[in-house]
C-alpha cells in the first residue's frame, strides 16, 4: 500500500480538539432526564424520598423523630431505586440501540462507560444529598430531645458507601446483561435468592458474610463501630458482586459489535 | 477520504465480508450496491469501529476512525434511522449530538431547517416519526458536525419520491463542494443517478467496481422480434448466443451482426438496439436472485425503470 498511501490525502486533524470528559459527563447526565422513562424514575426517587421521611414523621414518636432515623428510613426506597438508574443508563442504549450513535461519536467506548460511571454517581450523591436534607428538615420541626444524637460523619459516609456500591452494582449489571429486563430482575432476585440459600446451607452459611452482599452490608446499617474483619467481608463481598459483574460487563462492551 | 484494505469479516464458519478493498474519493458520491445481507452494512459499521474486523483495515484519510479527535466533526454516520431512543424528541436525538460534538444550540435549528422537519414535528417523540421522517433526522444528524465525510447505510429507505430527490440533490451538491460519500443501497435505480462511483457488492465479495460510465457503458445488443422462436434459431445457427429478456432477447453480440442474420432470414425485428446498462443490471439482477429466497423472476416492470435509455 505503500504506493497509494502517498496518494491518500491525509485529513489533517490536528485542529480538531478532542471530547473532554466533562462534555461527555454532561451529555450522559442529560440523558438521565430527557425521556419521559428517565424523568419518571428520578420523580419517584425524590417522591418516595419525601413521601418516606413523611411516613414516619407521622407515625414516629416524637423522640424517635431524629435525623438517624429518617436517614435510615430513606437507604431502603432509594436502595431500591438508584441502582435502577444505574442499570438504564447502560441498558437504554442498547434496547433503544442508541449505542450505534453514541459509540460512533465516541469510539473510544471506556470514556464514554466512565462518562456514566460519573453521571449515575452524581445523580447518587444528589439523591442522598436531598435525604440528608430531608431527614434533617424532619429532625428540626420534630420535636425530639436530642435530634442529632448517634449520628456522626462515619454513619453518613456508610450511608453514601452503601448507595453508591448499589448504584456502581446497578451499572455493572446493565453492562453484563445489555438489557433492561434481564438486568434489573437478575439485580433484585440473584443476590436475595443467594442470601436465602446461604442462610439455609450451612456450607455456605460460615462463608456467608464473605461471599453474600446483604450479609456483609448489614454492619453498615448498625450505627455502630465496624471491626477490621467486617471490613474485609464487605470488601469481599463487594468485589465479588460489584466489581466481578463490573469487569466481565466492561469486557463485553468494549469488545461487542454494535448493532 | 476513506481507504477499506482487505476487509474481512467472518462470524464463526459465515464469511459474511470477503476481502473487500475499495477507496471513495472527495468530490464523489460513490454507490455501494447490492442485495440485503451481501455485506453492505457490516463493512460500514466495520468503517466506524462499531464492528471490529477479522483482518483488514479501512482509514478515514489516513487514520483509523477511532483515532480521530471528535470523528462527528470529520464523519457524519448513518447507520439506521430507527437506532433513535422512541422517547425523545427529534430535536432532543440532535442536540444530545450537538452537545457531544461540542457544538451551538443553533446547528440543530439549522440542520431541522435543511432536512425540512418543521417545529412542531421536531417537538414530537421519535417513536411517532414515520420512517421518511426518522431517515431525515438522521441525515440531519450525519450532517451535524460539518463533515468532510459522509457515510450512509440505505439512506433512500422509507423516503418518498419527493424525499429521494431531495436526498439526491443534497447528496450532489455535497459532493461537489469537495465531500467525499458513500451511500449504500440495494436498489440499482436508487443509485445509479446519483452515484459517481459504483461498487457491487454479493456474499460479501466485491463482483463488479468503476466508475458509472464505465459499469453502465454499453455492451452487447437487445433484440425483439414478430417471429420471437425463429429468430432464437437463426441466430443460433450463426453462432450468436442469446437469453430470453423480457420478450426479447439480449445478447453479448454487436447489433450489426444480429440484424445481418435477421434480414438474412427474412425476420420481423420490433425492436434492436444496445443493451442498456450493460451487465451491470443483469450481474445486479444474478446476485439478487441468487441471494433472494423466492425464486420468482423479477417482474419486467421494474426493469424496464431501471435501465437507462439507450
Amino acid at each position: 500500500m505503500s504506493s497509494s498511501t502517498l496518494e491518500t490525502p491525509t485529513l489533517d486533524v490536528s485542529g480538531t480538539p478532542g471530547i473532554p470528559m466533562s462534555r461527555l459527563v454532561r451529555v450522559e447526565m442529560r440523558k438521565l432526564v430527557d425521556t419521559r422513562a428517565s424523568r419518571w424514575l428520578l420523580i419517584a426517587i425524590v417522591a418516595i424520598t419525601v413521601l418516606i421521611v413523611g411516613i414516619f414523621f407521622l407515625n414516629a414518636d416524637r423522640s424517635e423523630r431524629t435525623f438517624g432515623n429518617f436517614m435510615g428510613t430513606t437507604a431502603t426506597p432509594q436502595g431500591f431505586l438508584l441502582p435502577v438508574l444505574g442499570i438504564l443508563l447502560v441498558t437504554s442504549e442498547w434496547g433503544q440501540r442508541t449505542a450505534l450513535v453514541t459509540f460512533t461519536l465516541m469510539p473510544v467506548r471506556g470514556r464514554v462507560l466512565a462518562a456514566k460511571v460519573v453521571a449515575a454517581l452524581l445523580a447518587g450523591v444528589a439523591a442522598i444529598v436531598l435525604a440528608m436534607a430531608i431527614a434533617a428538615l424532619g429532625a428540626l420541626v420534630g420535636g425530639a430531645d436530642r435530634p442529632w444524637a448517634h449520628i456522626g460523619l462515619d454513619d453518613i459516609g456508610k450511608f453514601g458507601l452503601l448507595q453508591v456500591s448499589g448504584v456502581l452494582q446497578g451499572l455493572a449489571f446493565g453492562l453484563l446483561f445489555l438489557s433492561s429486563a434481564a438486568a434489573i430482575v437478575t439485580y433484585f432476585v440473584l443476590p436475595t435468592a443467594f442470601t436465602i440459600v446461604a442462610n439455609l446451607w450451612n456450607a455456605l452459611h460460615d462463608a456467608a458474610p464473605w461471599v453474600d452482599l446483604g450479609t456483609a452490608q448489614q454492619p453498615l446499617f448498625g450505627g455502630t463501630h465496624m471491626s477490621g474483619d467486617q471490613w474485609l467481608h464487605l470488601a469481599s463481598a463487594t468485589a465479588i458482586w460489584v466489581l466481578l459483574p463490573f469487569v466481565v460487563g466492561l469486557v463485553r462492551v468494549l469488545r461487542a459489535e454494535v448493532k | 477520504m476513506i481507504t477499506v484494505d482487505g476487509v474481512t469479516k467472518t462470524y464463526g464458519g459465515f464469511l459474511a465480508v470477503d476481502d473487500v478493498s475499495f477507496t471513495c474519493r472527495p468530490g464523489q458520491v460513490t454507490g455501494f450496491l447490492g442485495p440485503n445481507g451481501a455485506g453492505k452494512s457490516t463493512t460500514m459499521r466495520i468503517m466506524v469501529g462499531l464492528t471490529p474486523a477479522t483482518s483488514g483495515r479501512v482509514t478515514i484519510g489516513g487514520h483509523r476512525y477511532a483515532d480521530l479527535p471528535n470523528p462527528g466533526r470529520h464523519v457524519g454516520v448513518l447507520l439506521d434511522a430507527s437506532a433513535q431512543h422512541a422517547g425523545r424528541t427529534g430535536r432532543e436525538v440532535l442536540t444530545i449530538g450537538a452537545r457531544t460534538m461540542g457544538l451551538p444550540q443553533g446547528r440543530v435549528d439549522e440542520m431541522l431547517e435543511l432536512v425540512s422537519l418543521s417545529r412542531s414535528e421536531s417537538k414530537r417523540r421519535v417513536k411517532n416519526y414515520s420512517l421518511g421522517m426518522r431517515q431525515r433526522l438522521g441525515i440531519a444528524h450525519a450532517l451535524l458536525g460539518d463533515p468532510g465525510i459522509l457515510v450512509l447505510d440505505e439512506p433512500a429507505n422509507g423516503l418518498d419520491p419527493a424525499g429521494i430527490h431531495w436526498m439526491r440533490g443534497l447528496l450532489r451538491q455535497y459532493a461537489a463542494r469537495g465531500g467525499t460519500v458513500l451511500l449504500s443501497s440495494h436498489l440499482l435505480h436508487e443509485v445509479e443517478r446519483i452515484a459517481d462511483e459504483l461498487i457491487l457488492i454479493g456474499r460479501g465479495r466485491i463482483v463488479a467496481q468503476g466508475t458509472k460510465d464505465e459499469l453502465l457503458a454499453s455492451s452487447g445488443a437487445y433484440v425483439k422480434a414478430v417471429e420471437a422462436e425463429a429468430l432464437r434459431d437463426a441466430l443460433a445457427r450463426g453462432g450468436v448466443q442469446v437469453t430470453p429478456s423480457g420478450d426479447g432477447f439480449r445478447s453479448d453480440a454487436e447489433t450489426v451482426d444480429i440484424g445481418r442474420i435477421a434480414a438474412e432470414h427474412r425476420i420481423t425485428l420490433v425492436e434492436l438496439r444496445p443493451a442498456d446498462g450493460s451487465g451491470l443490471e443483469e450481474l445486479f439482477l444474478q446476485l439478487t436472485a441468487d441471494t433472494q429466497r423466492d425464486t420468482e423472476p423479477a417482474p419486467s416492470g421494474t426493469r424496464a425503470t431501471e435501465g437507462a435509455p439507450a
